[in-house]
């Protein structure tokens, strides 16, 4: 299978560079949709600018990388479109290998199963085959690299790219079960931005059931391995923090990163749900809503953990998916990155209702976006109402996608357990609805 | 989401959709049409009323007084600009500076891609000259600017005498809270495509400009001004600009406000208002004003110097001055008059005009249909596509990726063999003519496509191919209408039908025909004898092919000039769209 990869490897790589030569790359570099304050590389420039000059690259607002990026980007920043370029090879690559992984376990886990007789007669046809599962590595990182939204991010130099290269090494570190490298990849991915945090849980589950922990709060074990990786984890964050504050010799970043991602002072409209809500709210409710909207994003790691203990990895696909959806700042970099996971659940097709519809309105969106942003701000025939219903429709379709994907696991599970043709009390059929 | 998660009453309806569907698509069809013709039905219509709170009734009495004195500044200006051979930038400048006006002037360049025959010229070179009326006491923070094009033998004349008549009026009074920016653009639209780029320090279309020396502020309103006779019978209103955009509606209101008051016929498209809205006659006069406004904003040209404007969020309109065979003649002194008050209403904006509608369509000067009316007419169409969108996941398999992507690949490359801009060649013909044969190369593609899939041509293949083109077809329509609403309609007029009716199984010579004459450049051939229809001007099928190669013509230099985006929509978008029809038509 490697001779497939390295071929895609290859046309990705043609395709970025190509783009980066023409005159669109300017263009692209200054969509909203595609950065955010957070990750546009202009910004990256301004503030290596001003370490330059001796300034806190923090001063003004401008600014709001870590300071590892900063200095990664010190030594680097000549050689800038390789390094976003081979950001994207290495996601891919991490997760072709992750993938890779992830289905010879499932294989072996439906082999014992088969044996002990577990799933009933009728639903063998749910029953995937290592044939069926052999291109999913590929087709992975197919869809990751070759997605218009990752090539649109990694043109525009939005470091989106590397923060969704240390997400897929944390992922692939923890599939692999090693327990160290994953705690660091997290903490690192936790430093970059806040959000990756609800991925611990996930990691955690996956842990314990790698290493036949049982995942019971009564049983000292479980305690014991949480507090292990809480201590690595931890450990590895205090480290990096106290690296940034010996870089720059200052604390100033720590309000101007994390204090900056939690607070949402910069209201540009981007495709998050942020902007327009606190563009016109009123001052003294602000906290709250601030409040609110950020809890939305940490809340669904709770009952999203307890339905799936069963299933971490499809876990840290909807934590992914959530995360990219509520984040304060998302650009459609964050979207490429769950996006990437969607043949691995090619199985559950046959469940899935609404995914036409869901795709036509995402299609439909992303042709919107520039439209009525042209619109909105060239013609002034429109105002930002009608660019936020864009934005509401793309994440509700965002939405649905996701719960759509939810709902065929689950009803896929169900039937593994009760079958697949599912008889009412006096023997007549019976559908599945979900209320 | 009752429809989205119950399987039963979904299933139904999809299955009542896929019995109805050829039913639901003509009579959402017809529907369509009727209601877009229904729209210059007077009832149907709305009056215009000024909306903006700051142009509302004030008691002034305009009072300018110079039109003879104009006049002969008009002909002095004529008498330079003979001499020179161009624009006689010395004589401007002296005598607006003897007005008190604070003049500069911009140099410019740019070579087209390839001679313009209609304008015969290759190689343009030429001066922009204007002269700034400060506000006496007020904040340098908002301008207006009034434009007169110099235009080479005896055209424009007038305006030019007519505009510095007005600076010297305008400089004589108190109350002016705007800079007026007086400006004299040589070589029309490409000099206020310069001027433009100078005054908001942006270059998008490649230009070689002088930087501007003086600068007043932003602009709030401009008019540009046409007059070539002394006398005039009737003033004509051009609003439709650069890619469609059109003007603010109170922009247009102003100016039938102050036609009625001054006393002077207007006349919107050149089509005098009827008052017999109840006969088939007066009927058919506002279908014709309405379907020339609706063809002049697809073509995505600037009508006027006014239509550069828009882009810059400037409501700006043309006013043109025509003498014909009337008994009642206005003079220029009149027509200052008018200019004097709408300058003074403008003068009175707190904001930029807002309030009223961005985009309408006007069966006559006194009615518009805001797009609340109008698109209807095109929803009923892409109610359409979506039916037939809808009928289609019933069976979502997926047969082989490649069968699909080869055709959509092969069509928007020959798009973008259409839409290439750097042409060896220099000559308009040669241009326009690869253009068209790449085009009609084009339609041999079905053939040579299997040729590469050999054996893929299965049933399940064109109807995946055939619910993405229908799919492409409907974002690609939705976001033209959206931004040049007569474009979209036009072009939906056209290509639903083609997107409905096309199946391999359709009788194959008669489907290609119609498919040819519904095709883009059919569609063009038609939309230009149409248009000579509707103004009154018929020609002849010469003629006729002539004005339609020299329409492709000026759209390749209006893309490269000014910017627009008509003729890369049509060759990168939609024609690879309708050549996916034409291979669903032959596959095999």
């Amino acid at each position: 299978m490697a001779a497939p990869l390295t071929l895609l490897l290859i046309v990705a790589v043609t395709i970025r560079a190509a783009l980066y030569r023409s005159s669109l790359a300017d263009l692209i570099s200054e969509r909203v949709e595609v950065v955010s304050p957070l990750t546009a590389w202009k910004r990256v420039v301004e503030g290596l600018a001003l370490l330059d000059l001796g300034v806190s690259p923090y001063s003004g607002d401008v600014f709001h990388e870590t300071p590892l990026i900063i200095y990664f980007f010190h030594f680097l920043v000549d050689y800038a479109e390789i390094t976003f370029m081979l950001a994207d090879v290495i996601t891919a690559v991490a997760l072709y290998m992750t993938v890779k992984d992830y289905n010879k376990q499932v294989f072996r886990k439906q082999k014992y199963a088969l044996e002990a007789d577990r799933y009933p007669l009728d639903c063998l046809e749910l029953i995937r085959s290592p044939k069926e599962m052999y291109y999913i590595p590929l087709k992975v990182a197919m869809f990751y690299l070759l997605n218009p939204f990752t090539i649109l991010s990694c043109v525009a130099k939005s470091t989106c790219g590397l923060n969704n290269a240390v997400i897929a090494l944390f992922i692939l570190s923890t599939i692999k079960g090693n327990v160290l490298l994953s705690a660091v990849f997290l903490s690192l991915a936790t430093y970059q931005s806040i959000y990756p945090l609800t991925l611990c849980a996930a990691a955690l589950l996956y842990l314990m059931q790698r290493q036949y922990i049982p995942v019971n709060y009564r049983r000292a074990s479980f305690w014991w391995f949480i507090a292990q990786y809480a201590f690595m984890y931890l450990g590895s964050l205090f480290v990096i923090v106290c690296l940034s504050f010996f870089l720059l010799g200052s604390w100033d970043y720590l309000p101007s990163v994390y204090g900056f991602i939690l607070s949402v002072p910069d209201l540009t409209p981007n495709i998050g749900l942020f902007w327009y809500f606190f563009a016109e709210m009123f001052e003294h409710f602000r906290l709250f809503f601030l409040c609110v909207f950020q809890i939305n994003v940490f809340f669904y790691t709770i009952p999203l953990s307890i339905k799936l203990k069963e299933h971490p990895v499809f876990l840290i696909f909807m934590q992914l998916a959530v995360i990219s959806i509520f984040k304060s700042y998302p650009t459609v970099g964050d979207i490429a990155l769950y996006l990437a996971f969607l043949p691995v659940w090619s199985h559950l097709h046959r469940f899935l209702r609404n995914i036409f519809l869901v795709s036509c309105v995402l299609l439909a969106c992303s042709a919107l976006f520039p439209v009525l942003w042209h619109l909105w701000i060239y013609a002034g025939s429109a105002n930002s109402n009608f660019y936020y219903a864009i934005t509401l429709l793309f994440n509700v379709a965002q939405i649905l996608l996701v719960s759509d994907y939810f709902y065929a696991f689950l009803r896929r599970e169900h039937h593994l357990t009760y079958g697949l043709y599912l008889k009412r009390k006096d023997g007549s059929e019976a559908t599945l609805v979900l209320k | 989401m009752g429809l989205l998660s119950d399987p039963n009453r979904r299933r139904a309806l999809i299955s009542l959709l896929t019995r109805l569907n050829a039913p639901i698509c003509v009579v959402c069809y017809m529907a369509g049409v009727a209601w877009f013709m229904g729209l210059a039905f007077e009832p149907f219509t709305l009056r215009t009323y000024m909306s903006e709170n700051a142009m509302g009734s004030t008691m002034v009495e305009e009072r300018f007084p110079a039109g003879e004195r104009a006049l002969a500044t008009g002909r002095e200006f004529s008498a330079h600009k003979k001499k020179v051979g161009g624009m006689p930038v010395d004589w401007l400048v002296k005598t607006m500076q003897a007005r008190g006006l604070e003049v500069f002037t911009q140099r410019f360049s740019r070579t087209l891609p390839f001679p313009d025959e209609n304008k015969e010229r290759y190689l343009v070179k030429g001066t922009n000259v204007y002269g700034i009326l400060r506000a006496p006491r007020a904040p340098r923070t908002e301008a207006l600017v009034l434009s007169a094009p110099c235009t080479p033998g005896d055209n424009n004349n007038q305006a030019v005498g007519l505009l510095l008549g007005l600076a010297q009026y305008f400089r004589n009074q108190v109350y002016w809270a705007k800079d007026i920016i007086f400006l004299v653009n040589e070589h029309d639209l490409i000099g206020m495509q310069a001027w433009l780029e100078g005054y908001h320090h942006t270059n998008t279309t490649g230009m070689d400009w002088s930087p501007l020396q003086g600068r007043g502020g932003s602009i709030q309103a401009a008019l540009s001004l046409e007059l070539s006779s002394d006398v005039i019978t009737s003033l004509d209103l051009v609003l439709e600009g650069l890619n469609g955009q059109l003007p603010n509606l109170d922009l247009a209101n102003l100016f039938y406000a102050f036609c009625q008051k001054i006393g002077v016929l207007c006349t919107i498209q050149g089509k005098l208002q009827r008052n017999d809205w109840d006969s088939v006659s007066g009927y058919s006069h506002s279908v014709q004003t309405m379907m020339l406004m609706v063809m002049k904003q697809a073509s995505g040209r600037p009508w006027g110097d006014h239509g550069l404007f828009l882009r810059y969020h400037i409501e700006a309109a043309t006013i043109k001055g025509i003498n014909s065979f009337r008994q009642y003649k206005s003079d220029t002194t009149t027509i200052g008059r008018l200019l004097e008050g709408m300058y003074r209403k403008l003068n009175n904006l707190l904001e930029r005009l807002h309030q009223s509608y961005f985009f309408y369509l006007m069966p006559s000067l006194s009615h518009f249909v805001s797009i609340g009316y109008y698109m209807p007419a095109f929803g009923l169409l892409a109610v359409i596509l979506l039916t037939l969108i809808k009928s289609a996941p019933s069976q979502m398999s997926s047969p082989g990726v490649l069968s699909v992507l080869t055709p959509l690949v092969i069509s928007h490359l020959t798009g973008v063999e259409v839409a290439v801009e750097h042409f060896p060649v220099s000559e308009t013909e040669a241009v326009v003519l690869t253009a068209i044969a790449i085009y009609t190369a084009g339609l041999a593609l079905p053939h040579n496509t299997h040729r590469l899939l050999s054996g893929e041509g299965t049933e399940q293949g064109w109807k995946v191919l055939k619910l993405v083109a229908v799919l492409y077809l409907a974002v690609l329509l939705g976001c033209t209408a959206l931004i040049n609403f007569s474009l979209g309609f036009i072009l939906a007029l056209t290509l639903v039908p083609v997107a409905a009716f096309v199946t391999p199984h359709v009788p194959k010579i008669l489907s290609a025909f119609i498919l040819v004459i519904l095709s883009p450049a059919c569609t063009l051939l038609f939309s230009v004898f149409f248009f000579q229809e509707l103004q009154e001007m018929p020609v002849s099928f010469i003629d006729g092919w002539m004005l339609f190669l020299s329409v492709i013509s000026q759209g390749i230099l209006d893309h490269s000039l000014y910017g627009s985006l008509v003729y890369p929509l049509i060759a990168l978008l939609v024609y690879p769209c309708w050549l996916l029809f034409w291979n669903i038509l032959f596959w095999k």
